[in-house]
């Protein structure tokens, strides 16, 4: 299959001069050879991304995000490598560049339209089509400086998405306008995918890169650091959000072969996280409605002052499902001697819909996870709910119902 | 590779006619009057120049009897002058100007400075009808000379939009480019016979202001206006070589930097 975007060593540097003046001899000297130095703000940068899938691009700001989805969109050029395009780019980043407020709608459509490289008559072939899926009504022309901001929003992104392209870069922030709206340029934007757009999705949040994406890439400080399954990729970023030196984090597989992400300290370390059902057998998995009990040992390795055992079980899109602490469960854990061992232990009910959740635990210092994380492991533990017993439910509670029907009143001529 | 620059400038042909329009247009939005004082502006100006300077100050050129002609040589070349220094001076903060969209947008940045350049040939089409309408007027319309005028403005044109982009390309990277360049369209300007006729100048300056290439240009187009007759074609050699060596320059110096000026911006 040929890929729909295809990066190969890709690198961009910036000249830093030391002067203004050493960029004039560079300039002008014949045989002076460069006088500047490379800043690399992106450096061997691999991937490709087949058609129709979705690709999530995370890291924090100055990683080189943005950067790399300009030369994708051809507005920089790659100081080194290349990247191969399967077809047309669109990019939900600029919207509205290049709009003009003095002018209508419909002549900043046509103005625009010519500046995303589209021809005069397909403009006026695609006139209709904005207009309709813009809904501004009477507004389509009236001076754009009459929109309200939603309204330009609208007009941009029906323009730019006039016309399915190969490739869409979209930042998941993407607000177009209302709610209603939101929803149909997300409707449009799931069908270009069902025929064959990629997308590349920017986005610092997780639940949207593991609800859309297909697979993930982190950037830090230029370098593709992870790339992969979304939530391992997540999991990482969010370990390096804590530790942004990441001389902590490991990426390992544990015993059921997921991807477990652990960074911290070290001070203290989660020996087994482990479920057992309502007869105290071991299992990786529980009946909805049954109850069961997590149990999370763990280790000092040094004399601590004190330790909170935090657990958090999150849906397969990384939803937060419930989290609690030991702390807040009014049980102290303290002065812990070094080579001690604990395991805390939580009976609860499985109230969760079906599914496969993950647990992941924390060991702290205090209640507050930034105070000093001795262990933090994201997927500790993988297991699922199971309905066994339970009438067939949707959502992710099972509410344990009550029902009954009653009848209140019945139309004359009826009897019961 | 110039063919490429070419090429791409031809694809947004239909852009760059729509951004001429619309910048005409926004010039002129929200007034009463509309496009109307597109007409009005020139029309005072000219009027400025041929009544005034001609007729109430009495202002002639050596040897010449009649006071219009004054008049009709100075518009001649204070309007060429004009074209000449609003496409230098456009293009040379063009890139500064759309820094945000050559940021942001990928299109062909060559359009740029075409856009200053029909914007300021339209300006001057306008300008120029209303002086040839008052010559017309007033019985001094030059006739077949006209022709002429195509080929001095492309050379003057050309030559303008050259230097705009070479300073234009180098202001990006150093501003005090667009600030000499300033300073030094003033001193330009006053070194071609543009309210002076060459004549009156003493022969060791006269000497100086001949080898501007600007004077050959400025002394066809009064030539033409005032009707005299066809233009010297061979003193016209040395500004279109002139034009063609800053043009080809220019450009060379845009593709080379395009990448470049995209970072810098």
């Amino acid at each position: 299959m040929t890929h729909s975007v295809e990066v190969r060593g890709l690198g961009k540097a910036y000249k830093h001069y030391p002067s203004q003046w050493s960029r004039l001899a560079e300039w002008l000297l014949p045989f002076g050879g460069p006088r500047h130095q490379p800043t690399w703000v992106l450096k061997d940068i691999d991937f490709s991304v087949e058609p129709g899938e979705a690709l999530g691009i995370v890291g924090f700001n100055g990683a080189g995000k943005s950067t790399l989805l300009r030369i994708i969109t051809g507005t920089t050029r790659p100081t080194e490598g290349e990247v191969r395009l399967g077809g047309r780019v669109a990019a939900l980043l600029e919207l509205g560049m290049g709009f003009h407020a003095e002018f209508t709608g419909r002549q900043n459509v046509v103005l625009s339209g010519q500046l995303l490289g589209l021809g005069r008559e397909e403009i006026a072939e695609l006139l209709p089509a904005i207009e309709d899926f813009a809904e501004i009504g009477s507004y389509f022309d009236e001076p754009l400086r009459t929109y309200s901001s939603g309204m330009a929003m609208r007009l941009a992104f029906s323009l730019a998405t006039a016309r399915r392209p190969e490739v869409l870069i979209v930042d998941e922030a993407l607000s177009v306008g209302d709610a209603y709206f939101q929803h149909k340029s997300f409707s449009r934007i799931r069908e270009f995918r069902e025929q064959g757009t990629t997308l590349l999705i920017v986005s610092h949040d997780r639940l949207s890169i593991q609800a859309l994406c297909d697979r993930a890439i982190l950037l830090h400080e230029g370098r593709l650091l992870r790339q992969g399954e979304p939530e391992v990729v997540m999991d990482f970023y969010h370990a390096l959000m804590a530790d942004r030196t990441f001389a902590h984090i490991r990426q390992e597989l544990n015993a059921q072969g997921a991807v477990q992400t652990t960074s911290g300290t070290g001070e203290a370390t989660i020996v087994a996280v482990t479920l057992a059902n309502a007869e105290g057998r071991t299992s990786d998995a529980g009946r909805v409605g049954e109850e069961v009990e997590l149990a999370v040992r763990f280790r000092a390795h040094v004399d601590l002052p004190s330790l909170v055992v935090g657990l958090m079980i999150k849906d397969r899109l990384g939803h937060e499902m419930f989290g609690i602490n030991s702390h807040r469960l009014g049980i102290p854990i303290e002065k812990l001697a070094a080579g001690t061992e604990y395991v805390f232990r939580l009976r609860f009910v499985m109230t969760l819909g079906e599914g496969h959740y993950s647990v992941t635990t924390a060991l702290t210092r205090s209640d507050a996870h930034v105070d000093r994380t001795y262990e933090w492991r994201d997927r500790a533990l993988i297991f699922y709910a199971i309905n066994v017993d339970k009438p067939r439910f949707v959502g992710c509670n099972w509410l344990a119902p009550q029902a009954a029907l009653e009848l209140i009143d019945a139309p004359q001529g009826v009897s019961s | 590779m110039l063919t490429q620059l070419y090429r791409a400038a031809w694809r947004s042909r239909g852009f760059i006619a729509s951004s001429v329009r619309r910048e005409f247009r926004a010039r002129y939005l929200n007034s009463l009057l509309g496009a109307a004082w597109a007409v009005i502006n020139p029309l005072a100006m000219v009027a400025v120049y041929l009544v005034i300077f001609a007729r109430l100050m009495q202002a002639r050129l050596p040897g010449e009897s009649d006071t219009f002609d004054y008049g009709v040589y100075l518009c001649a070349g204070l309007l060429s002058w004009g074209l000449f220094s609003e496409i230098v001076q456009r293009s040379i903060g063009v890139f500064l100007e759309h820094a945000n969209l050559i940021k942001k947008m990928n299109f062909p940045r060559i359009c740029l400075p075409l856009i200053v350049l029909f914007n300021a040939g339209l300006n001057f089409a306008i300008i120029y009808a209303l002086f040839l309408v008052m010559l017309l007027v007033t019985g001094h319309f030059p006739g077949v000379y006209l022709l002429a005028l195509l080929p001095v403005l492309a050379i003057l044109c050309a030559f303008a939009l050259g230097l705009g982009i070479l300073v234009g390309v180098f202001n990006v990277f150093f501003r005090d480019a667009g600030q000499f360049f300033g300073i030094l369209l003033q001193f330009w300007f006053w070194f071609t016979p543009i309210v002076y006729p060459l004549a009156i100048l003493p022969p060791e300056a006269a000497g100086i202001v001949a080898a501007n290439p600007m004077t050959a240009l400025m002394a066809a187009l009064q030539t033409i206006a005032l009707g005299r007759g066809w233009p010297d074609w061979s003193a016209l050699a040395s500004p279109a070589l002139c034009a063609l060596g800053a043009l080809g320059l220019a450009l060379l110096l845009f593709r080379r930097r395009a990448d470049e000026i995209v970072d810098e911006l």
